[in-house]
């Protein structure tokens, strides 16, 4: 019954209060700007720890699955409702999502404490969240598309947030254009899904068999699009021009982390397709790698942990793929708190130093200790170092992706080699790109602020305080420690019965098959390390060669998707308009001038002197009367 | 002669008389006032137009003691269609016409919506009257409009339907011709030129039904009554073209982009918010109504066309360059969208018609009132020159904002349904034709959202242009002819049954008669 009462709560709440948000001023003018942002950020705070609140109250209270529903609209036979329903599984997402959104609330308010307006942020924010968790806890595909799409909403007008970036703007239609591109075949495969099974209730969606292929590969765009997968990943890491916050909020908990929610959700549908499965293996592989090289040659610390969102989310569709959702869930979660760590510490440095640029950095190990033990935490938990968090989630994909190569899983035989080849070699390029990232912003020497520094410095130019950097303020220390807890440990509590059974995880067993991952650990961080040592405060990244450049630029993709898609369109949509201007338009215009040119030709031809008019009524008499007269003759 | 039918309340009938009666004397009081007193002219009308608005909500919000199990005689076994209440009136006995009204399931989102947008443009015009003419003539003409609208949607004889249909022409006319921008002759001669060559298709498609029939009553006529194939394709071939050009359906769509950028404010959004309603509903109520196997014989040409609306439309918006015509232009995708979901001739399909007809008709109207607030503003409409807007008018800029995500579709909003379920109604259908449609029309979708992302990016992202400086505060009449609208499209999006929950049965007897 208390179930019944709070799951529609569990979204509602944060969408409602984001809405309440919206309705404050904007605050621009001068004075009262101060008072304003701070009834901003109570709402949003209040937003997420009510959600907070009402997850924990439902994971004590929930032991199976419940939902709740009620009709919504019908069209035709196909009825839409407001369902609800969660397990436990959904839950522990639901936690993620909310603690990730608490934290990143609270320390917004010190990130963006001179912003002007920071009551739509923190409203928009407080959308964000609601809807992340209105996809996690929906029972009806339209409910789930509600927070789908909501969700692409506020990522576009939190990623244009920033006043100061001229590449903001840009980015945040690039975002929300690319996702709604995959969201055209989201929507097909959903209505397709519906239409089939005469029903959009996802419990109901789940029993059926025979389901057809074509609309899972559809509902497969859109989780490309949504969680950044080759080839719609290309938004994720421009991005970053959102405020550091947002930047955590969508790679952690919310954004990337719904599509393969999504896929979660209807797994039991995608285990009878192999040939999805094939599909979602080949875009995971080809993801997992393409994001991790491309993160090696990232000069922008926001951008090297954007590309290694798109990576680790590679895993995630990976382990989907090979038939083990529970380890990609489990990914998801562990993932959820090592990079929502990352980036609020990336914030507090950028915060610090005044720049995205790892080539302006160096050296802050002993100028913001905190941070630097919160990163190591971090860096080690997305390596894969164990014991902490992200080594026992990788595990567990890397032992699913090698069950799977026996051929007794949903996914083809093949598939299951290719993701565990590309699983295993991104553990050694994670490792590689990780210690770089690590040295070459908290080793070496530090770079004072002289002319030289400010050359070629077109990231946002944020006030510093002066003197040397320094560990962030309190409000935003805490959140960083808070996520510092589960990115150290949460990947024990595979260990726990309760967890495992929520999620369905087989039990951790640390045999052989650790070897070959720790290995490459160690190769690749190693590699790292012995660069950077032959040659002290040189980027390892120039050991690239040749190859530097093409990673840094992320395999020219976004060239190639200029070349393919946006130039055609462009041209078509000129040729369309002249066409409807020279050719439709023109038609009609062209009746009426015709129309008129022949009326006056006509009245011109009427207007004449009386003789003529005379001599045109008598042969006219003249030409009537013969007619007349051979007419009556004949007759 | 009162032919009263049975199980209609006698308030009922007074208030569906009353619909008409109020704004039709409004206009005439306001016609009559003295010159002089031009302010208290336009309150006055505001004053009728409110009062119609009440009238058409009692109207809805009366229960009606005609249930659905009514029974009614009708030609074939198909399920009746019952309006909730009704007036039939003899007017001419011996040509078989009468002053046949009725309201149901179908027309009453409607015209709430008509008295709605009247009333707000009233009250607008209260604050602001647009150069070129009097504001108490505007007043007027606005209420002759509501007269000839909602006639238009309670009409169930076809030749009431007909003169109505034909009333709206000339007033709207005279508001885009008086009241307009720099090119307003040419834009209104073209309007009125073009919606007329409709009218005299949709006076024969009338003809021929009544010949052919006997009767103009809608009622009787739902369903085919009999008619032959070909009376039925001949008939459904011009109300089709006719109710085309008034929708407006690509190609014939080209009088709409300079009628809506010369018109006023106000008109725009009564001819977007209503007026392009007329030529939809026609084609649910009186083509798929009177000719369904005509409807459903041209059902894929039509479905072609809309999805080629839907694709034009957005690609032309695009690469427009100026504000109210990117406005009109998005207005032929989404009819596109409306005109697909009739096409597909499913239960599914014609609801989203006609959820996808009152969402247009909101957001539409807002983004109208909102890009005649700054063009009244900035004095210009071109994109080049606007930019920044969210520096200098933050509110003004959310709002456009809002109104632009709403109209791309987003789910939770009032333009997400009308256009996933037409989509979702092409899937229903099945075929390889049907698909392609379907898969068509959501690449619009996305097309959809580049154009208004696109236009956000020109107008409010960026540093401030010299355009855009100095923008004065949203005033109080502003907001209270807005916030209507804003609250409609939050409303409607969340709970969509406000418009659909009675549709079901009558959309129910008008696809029975397709199988």
């Amino acid at each position: 019954m208390t179930a019944d009462v709070l799951m529609p709560l569990l979204p509602g709440v944060p969408l409602l209060l984001g809405l309440a948000g919206l309705l404050l001023p904007p605050g621009e003018n001068g004075g009262s700007k101060d008072k304003k942002g701070r009834r901003g950020a109570f709402l949003g705070i209040t937003g997420a720890a009510l959600a907070l609140l009402i997850t924990i109250v439902l994971l004590v209270v929930v032991d199976d699955p419940v939902q709740v529903s009620t009709t919504w609209v019908s069209f035709g036979d196909l009825h839409v409702t407001v369902g609800f329903a969660l397990g436990p599984a959904a839950l522990y997402v639901a936690l993620a999502v909310s603690v990730v959104a608490l934290c990143v609330q609270i320390y917004s308010v010190g990130y963006l404490h001179d912003d002007p307006r920071y009551a739509p942020y923190a409203a928009q924010v407080a959308l964000f969240t609601g809807a992340m968790l209105l996809v996690v806890s929906a029972n009806d595909l339209i409910l789930l598309l509600v927070g789908w799409e909501v969700m692409g909403a506020c990522s576009y007008l939190l990623i244009g947030h920033d006043r100061r970036l001229p590449e903001a703007p840009a980015a945040a239609v690039k975002a929300f254009v690319v996702t709604r591109v995959g969201d055209v075949g989201f929507l097909l495969g959903i209505a397709w899904l519906a239409v089939d099974a005469g029903t959009f209730q996802i419990d109901e969606l789940l029993e059926r068999t025979g389901v057809p292929t074509v609309a899972l590969v559809l509902i497969l765009a859109g989780v490309a699009g949504k969680s950044a997968q080759f080839p719609l990943h290309t938004w994720l890491p421009d991005a970053m021009a959102g405020p550091t916050p947002i930047s955590a909020l969508i790679h952690a908990a919310t954004m990337v982390a719904a599509g393969v929610y999504v896929v979660f959700r209807l797994f039991p549908l995608f285990a009878q397709s192999p040939a999805t499965l094939a599909v979602l293996g080949l875009m995971g592989a080809i993801t997992l790698l393409l994001g991790a090289l491309a993160a090696t040659a990232q000069d922008d610390l926001k951008r090297v942990l954007a590309w290694s969102t798109v990576s680790q989310i590679g895993y995630m569709t990976s382990a989907l793929a090979v038939g083990s959702p529970a380890a990609a869930l489990f990914h998801l979660l562990t993932h959820a708190a090592f990079k929502a760590l990352l980036f609020l510490a990336a914030g507090a440095i950028i915060h610090a130093v005044g720049t995205n640029l790892m080539s302006r950095m160096g050296g802050l190990r002993t100028q913001m200790p905190v941070t630097f033990w919160l990163f190591v935490v971090g860096l080690g938990a997305l390596a894969g170092v164990p014991p902490l968090a992200g080594f026992w989630s990788k595990e567990n994909v890397l032992v699913a992706a090698a069950h799977a190569t026996e051929g007794d899983g949903p996914a083809p035989v093949w598939v299951a080699w290719v993701v565990w080849v590309a699983a295993l070699l991104g553990v050694a390029i994670t490792a590689w790109y990780a210690t770089r990232l690590l040295l070459r912003t908290f080793f070496g020497h530090v770079r004072s602020r002289t002319e030289d520094w400010f050359v070629g410095f077109d990231d946002a130019r944020y006030e510093v305080p002066p003197g040397p950097a320094h560990d962030p303020p309190r409000v935003m220390r805490w959140p960083l420690i808070v996520l510092g807890i589960p990115a150290a440990l949460l990947g024990l509590a595979a260990f726990l019965p309760g967890f495992r059974t929520a999620l369905e995880l087989e039990s951790p067993h640390l045999s052989v098959s650790i070897v070959a991952p720790l290995l490459l650990l160690i190769v690749g961080a190693g590699t790292s390390w012995w660069l950077w040592q032959t040659a002290p405060g040189v980027d390892p990244a120039r050991a690239l060669g040749r190859l530097q450049p093409l990673f840094a630029a992320g395999f020219h993709l976004d060239q190639v998707q200029d070349r393919l898609v946006v130039r055609p369109v462009r041209a078509f949509a000129q040729a369309v308009r002249l066409t409807d201007e020279r050719v439709v338009d023109a038609a009609v215009e062209g009746t009426g001038t015709t129309t008129t040119r022949l009326g006056s030709a006509l009245a011109t031809a009427h207007r004449a002197a009386l003789p003529r008019a005379a001599v045109a009524v008598f042969t006219g008499v003249l030409v009537l009367g013969l007619a007349a007269a051979i007419v009556g003759a004949a007759a | 002669m009162t032919m009263n039918p049975p199980g209609v309340s006698g308030l009922l009938q007074v208030l569906l008389i009353a619909v008409l009666v109020v704004p039709a004397v409004g206009a005439l009081v306001v016609a009559l006032l003295p010159a002089r007193s031009d302010r208290g002219s336009r309150l006055v009308a505001t004053g009728f137009a409110a009062v119609t608005f009440v009238v058409s909500l009692a109207l809805v919000l009366t229960p009606s003691q005609r249930d659905f199990g009514w029974f009614r005689y009708t030609a074939t076994d198909a399920i009746p269609v019952v309006p909730f209440a009704e007036v039939d009136l003899a007017w001419v006995p011996r040509l078989g016409i009468d002053f046949h009204l009725g309201i149901d399931g179908i027309s009453y989102p409607l015209v709430v919506l008509t008295a709605l947008l009247t009333t707000l443009c009233c009250a607008y015009t209260v604050w602001k009257v647009p150069e070129g003419g009097s504001g108490r003539t505007l007043a007027a003409l606005m209420l002759v409009l509501e007269v000839g609208i909602l006639g238009t949607f309670l009409a169930l004889d076809l030749v009431l339907f007909f003169i109505f249909f034909e009333v709206v022409l000339l007033p709207m006319y005279a508001v885009i011709a008086g009241w307009g921008g720099v090119r307003r002759r040419e834009a209104a001669r073209k309007f009125v030129l073009y919606t007329l060559f409709g009218s005299v298709l949709l006076l024969l498609g009338v003809i021929t039904v009544v010949v052919a029939a006997g009767t103009a009553d809608m009622l009787a006529l739902a369903g085919g009554f009999g008619l032959s194939r070909t009376t039925q394709y001949v008939a459904f071939t011009l109300f089709a073209i006719a109710f085309a050009v008034k929708a407006p359906l690509w190609p014939l769509h080209t009088w709409l982009p300079d009628a809506h950028t010369e018109a006023p404010t106000v008109g725009s959004v009564i001819l977007a918010g209503v007026l392009l309603k007329m030529g939809t509903y026609g084609l649910v109520r009186v083509g798929v109504g009177v000719a369904p196997e005509g409807a459903a014989a041209a059902g894929p040409v039509l479905g072609i066309l809309a999805v080629a609306a839907i694709l034009a439309g957005s690609l032309i918006c695009l690469r427009q360059t100026e504000l109210k015509r990117l406005i009109a232009y998005s207005s032929v995708g989404h009819m596109g969208f409306v005109l697909l979901g009739i096409a597909t001739g499913t239960a599914a399909g014609i609801q989203a018609a006609l959820i996808g007809n009152i969402a247009h008709g909101v957001i539409t109207g807002l983004l109208f009132f909102l890009a005649g607030a700054i063009k009244d503003r900035g004095h210009t409409g071109d994109l080049a020159d606007l930019g920044g807007l969210r520096e200098t008018a933050p509110r003004l800029a959310g709002l456009l904002g809002f109104a632009a995500i709403a109209s791309l579709g987003l789910p939770g909003l009032a333009g997400f349904w009308g256009e996933a379920f037409a989509v979702v109604a092409a899937i229903q259908r099945g075929s390889a034709l049907w698909i392609t449609l379907a898969v068509l029309a959501a690449v619009g979708g996305a097309l959809t959202a580049v154009y208004f992302l696109r236009l956000l990016r020109r107008v409010t992202h960026g540093p401030a242009t010299p355009a855009v400086t100095g923008f004065t505060a949203i005033a109080r009449p502003e907001w209270l002819a807005w916030s209507p609208l804003i609250l409609l499209t939050l409303v409607v999006g969340l709970v969509p049954a406000l418009v659909l929950a009675a549709s079901a049965d009558p959309v129910a007897a008008l696809t029975g008669a397709l199988r």
